[in-house]
């Protein structure tokens, strides 16, 4: 089997940013995965994200989808979402899609936790 | 509407079928890319046509009711490369071939217009007792031919 999978990681910052990490490939089977993942935290009260996708080698529309959820969820809180990534084909996707315009996109891990402080 | 086109090698077309299931889908994609390799298309290319063709599988995974496998046909020809991808389920027309609206940003509906953004030539044709065929062209770049 042409096996994908992602990780996950996250940590805190100021205690109310979640700095989430993902390293893998986001498709049909992984995007369940990330859902899951982001949703929990959602769960647990936090409405604010960074979210690195600079090791995230390739993405499609059950991941855009994933992404727009959680902004949704967050925005319900007053929450944000600002993302991380310098890979041309990501943001080639963001731009085709619009969504360039739905999230801000930042080249490093600080410049998005800054912009949600 | 895809054109007539000249056939370019010796091993003209190439079938893939995979189990009409999510852990699946990455296999269908890496495919079509090797495929899309030999033929030199670039790495852009290549991404574009991966994306493309993984799209149209989780459309069909998602949408195509009864139907447990998925065939992906490559058909090499001199100016591209020809992609079909078949589900043998049961779907409606309106339901595969919707193009998002972009103005609203909500969860679903982007595999279809990402397709017909990456892809030269798109075609949806909708068999009612047999199921779905989606036909798409990709043209290689003049470096490449």
């Amino acid at each position: 089997m042409a096996r994908v999978d992602i990780n996950m990681q996250v940590r805190s910052v100021n205690g109310s940013i979640a700095v989430v990490s993902l390293d893998g490939e986001i498709d049909v089977y992984t995007s369940p995965k990330v859902k899951d993942f982001i949703g929990k935290l959602i769960d647990k009260g936090t409405y604010t994200f960074a979210i690195d996708l600079q090791n995230v080698r390739y993405i499609d529309s059950t991941g855009l989808g994933v992404l727009i959820g959680g902004l949704k969820r967050v925005r319900e809180h007053g929450g944000a979402v600002t993302l991380v990534s310098t890979n041309p084909q990501t943001r080639k996707i963001f731009d085709i899609t619009g969504l360039i315009k739905v999230f801000d996109i930042y080249d490093s891990v600080d410049d998005a936790v800054n912009a949600l402080k | 509407m895809m054109q007539a086109r000249e056939i370019g090698t010796e091993i003209p077309e190439i079938e893939i079928r995979v189990p009409s299931r999510a852990e699946w889908v990455a296999l269908a994609r890496l495919s079509v890319a090797t495929v899309a390799a030999r033929m030199h298309f670039n790495v852009d290319e290549i991404a574009d046509l991966k994306l493309a063709v993984a799209e149209a599988c989780t459309n069909a995974i998602q949408h195509a009711r009864e139907s447990d496998e998925i065939v992906i046909t490559c058909r090499i020809y001199n100016d591209g490369l020809q992609v079909c991808v078949r589900d043998f389920g049961i779907g409606t027309e309106a339901e595969r071939i919707r193009s998002r609206d972009l103005g609203e940003p909500r969860v679903g509906g982007l595999g279809v217009y990402l397709i017909r953004a990456l892809m030269d030539e798109v075609e949806y044709r909708v068999e009612a007792e047999s199921g779905t065929v989606l036909t798409m062209f990709k043209k290689l770049g003049d470096s490449a031919r």
